[in-house]
């Protein structure tokens, strides 16, 4: 089954004229049939757009072009429903953009194309990327591969979906306190979060523009690596994005990480985290023990601040980009008598509930009279989280800890809760706001339901190459991450 | 129970969002539990510290000043809601 292939796999066998893009393409296209009735990982997706694009893949390995010029040649990556695909629809999980259909390609979807991926499909998510089960999206909930009682984890639940149940061969998903790494530890796949600026934001609706970053769900740390590599690098489209040389990070997989000294923080070991999770990422640090890694025990000591830091900023920078949807130049316009009732009845109508909860706690937090108190304050303890970081990198090479606190919980276990909800996302907040770079990679599973567990990875900023490497070397010590759910077949 | 100093109704104008009665009630209660929980930050000592608003702060940051292609008129238009002479149209502002 060739959509159980990985990008390193399937492109050795490309180039071998083995497997034709077409028929991988067809292979994922005949998952989704068979399974994402079930999964519900894509709002939607063009079987004949696709295909065309696989054809044309074919032609290019047929005319004797390589996967050395353009290591994705024929390659399948689907793309969360927030980053924009020319002529494709382009709703971010939410009613308000209506029959949006993009009029550019986003700057990650060039790249994507010039590398030589098919790019499809738009894969479900929490509504503007608020959340940490898809429970906000719009449309439906997607449910976890391993247990469809149980969410994929958010917002970029539809991305690890599509990746766990192999219904695409590598997506992307975007990340703002967690939305690449916690569905892909509740998913049993490999997600990162590039460094801040290492990945151009242009074409990815914002949700916090000082915190968004977009980053792969792969199967393994390699097809992570070789989709990093291709969609970095600065963009003069993105004023944002950082004047920093892309490595060759696949070429950094040496598999040895001896006399590299790995922090865990003593802050992270909390109640609250589940007993199984810290059963297995204790033991993932003695296999880094065993593979010639040095452990010492670091502080953060402004770890307990960096939720109620993150649900200030985020909702503060959601406020005013969110703004922009108020039906004048696009989306489902309800009509009002003049402008301000235009755009309050469309924003009323077309906003979910967990949006509306942000824009109002970001406005009023932004507000005459509070703007001090709340937002200035939080963006002071944003450079002490972000201290933290940096006097802790002096001493270690990266940082390991867990991804989230619990494996995977039950579709409306904490739907209702907006803070139980915003808590899940613990471990996984800071690394925004400091501005680092963290990727979540397999360590174990629950016993009974089997239930994925992640590894959480934090680097340097800008150092992915280090960050992958330490994953890299524990993955091929340990077989998480060749573990399929069932559903996968 | 909102607090005397949230008035929701006040915060949703300012945000241009039309919220139904039971929503404002929900969302104030909601709203009541966040803003308590993130009161915890008035326990850090901030004297003196700087405040980031970018982890990567990067000025300046500007590109030749060269004309280039850029979306057709035709493209903006693409998603109006409501268009006429190769324009939006809005409802009337000025009497």
């Amino acid at each position: 089954m060739l959509n159980h292939l990985t990008i390193s796999e399937l492109t050795a066998r490309l180039a071998r004229r083995e497997v034709s893009a077409r028929e991988t393409m067809q292979s994922c296209l005949d998952q989704i049939q068979r399974v994402d009735g079930q999964v519900k990982a894509f709002l939607s997706h063009d079987s004949a757009d696709a295909l065309a694009q696989a054809d044309t893949a074919d032609r290019a390995i047929a005319a004797g072009e390589s996967h050395r010029e353009r290591p994705l040649l024929g390659v399948p990556v689907a793309v969360k429903d927030v980053m924009a695909v020319r002529n494709h629809p382009l709703n971010c999980g939410s009613k308000i953009l209506g029959n949006f259909r993009s009029p550019y390609d986003a700057t990650v979807v060039e790249k994507l194309r010039a590398a030589g991926a098919i790019v499809f499909g738009r894969l479900n998510m929490d509504e503007f990327a608020m959340g940490s089960s898809t429970e906000n999206s719009a449309f439906f909930t997607t449910r976890n591969p391993w247990d469809d009682t149980r969410i994929p984890g958010g917002s970029s639940g539809g991305s690890a979906a599509a990746v766990a149940a192999h219904e695409s061969i590598a997506t992307l998903g975007s990340d703002t306190g967690g939305s690449i790494r916690q569905p892909a530890a509740l998913c049993g796949c490999v997600g990162m979060k590039p460094t801040y600026g290492r990945v151009s934001r242009y074409g990815l609706v914002a949700f916090a523009s000082s915190l968004d970053q977009i980053g792969p769900f792969t199967k393994d740390v390699r097809d992570s690596a070789t989709l990093l590599e291709v969609i970095s690098g600065i963009d003069h489209r993105d004023s944002t994005s950082v004047p920093q040389p892309v490595p060759h990070y696949a070429a950094g997989l040496t598999g040895d990480i001896r006399g590299l000294r790995l922090g865990l923080p003593k802050e992270y070991m909390i109640g609250g985290l589940d007993p199984e999770v810290k059963a297995s990422v204790d033991a993932a640090v003695a296999q880094l023990q065993k593979l010639g890694a040095e452990v010492v025990e670091i502080s953060l000591p402004h770890t307990d601040y960096a939720a109620a830091t993150y649900y200030i900023i985020a909702p503060a920078e959601a406020s005013a980009n969110l703004a922009r949807f108020d039906g004048v130049r696009y989306g489902a316009r309800v009509d009002g008598a003049d402008p301000i009732q235009m755009y309050c009845n469309t924003r009323g109508a077309g906003f979910g509930p967990e949006v509306k909860r942000r824009i109002i706690l970001g406005t009023y937090v932004l507000s005459s009279g509070y703007y001090d108190a709340y937002y200035l304050r939080a963006q002071k303890v944003r450079t002490l989280i972000r201290q933290d970081f940096l006097n802790a990198f002096e001493k270690v090479d990266a940082i390991v800890t867990p991804t989230t606190p619990t494996a995977a919980f039950k579709a409306g276990e904490k739907s209702d809760d907006p803070l139980q909800m915003y808590l899940s996302d613990v471990f996984t907040i800071s690394c925004n706001l400091a501005g680092i770079c963290g990727i979540s990679i397999p360590c174990g599973f629950t016993k009974s339901p089997k239930l994925p567990i992640g590894l959480q990875i934090l680097g340097k900023p800008f150092g992915e190459e280090t960050m992958l490497k330490i994953a890299h070397a524990y993955e091929q010590a340990t077989a998480w991450h060749k573990e399929r759910a069932p559903i996968a077949g | 129970m909102a607090s005397s100093d949230f008035d929701v109704k006040y915060v949703a104008h300012l945000a241009r969002l039309k919220l139904s009665p039971t929503e404002e009630q929900k969302l104030g209660t909601q709203l009541e539990n966040i803003l308590s929980f993130i009161a915890k930050l008035k326990e850090v000592d901030v004297a003196g510290v700087e405040p980031t608003a970018h982890a990567f702060p990067l000025v300046n940051v500007t590109r030749p000043d060269e004309v280039r292609a850029s979306l057709s008129n035709e493209d903006a238009l693409r998603n109006a809601p409501s268009k006429a002479n190769g324009l939006f149209v809005v409802p009337k502002i000025v009497e």
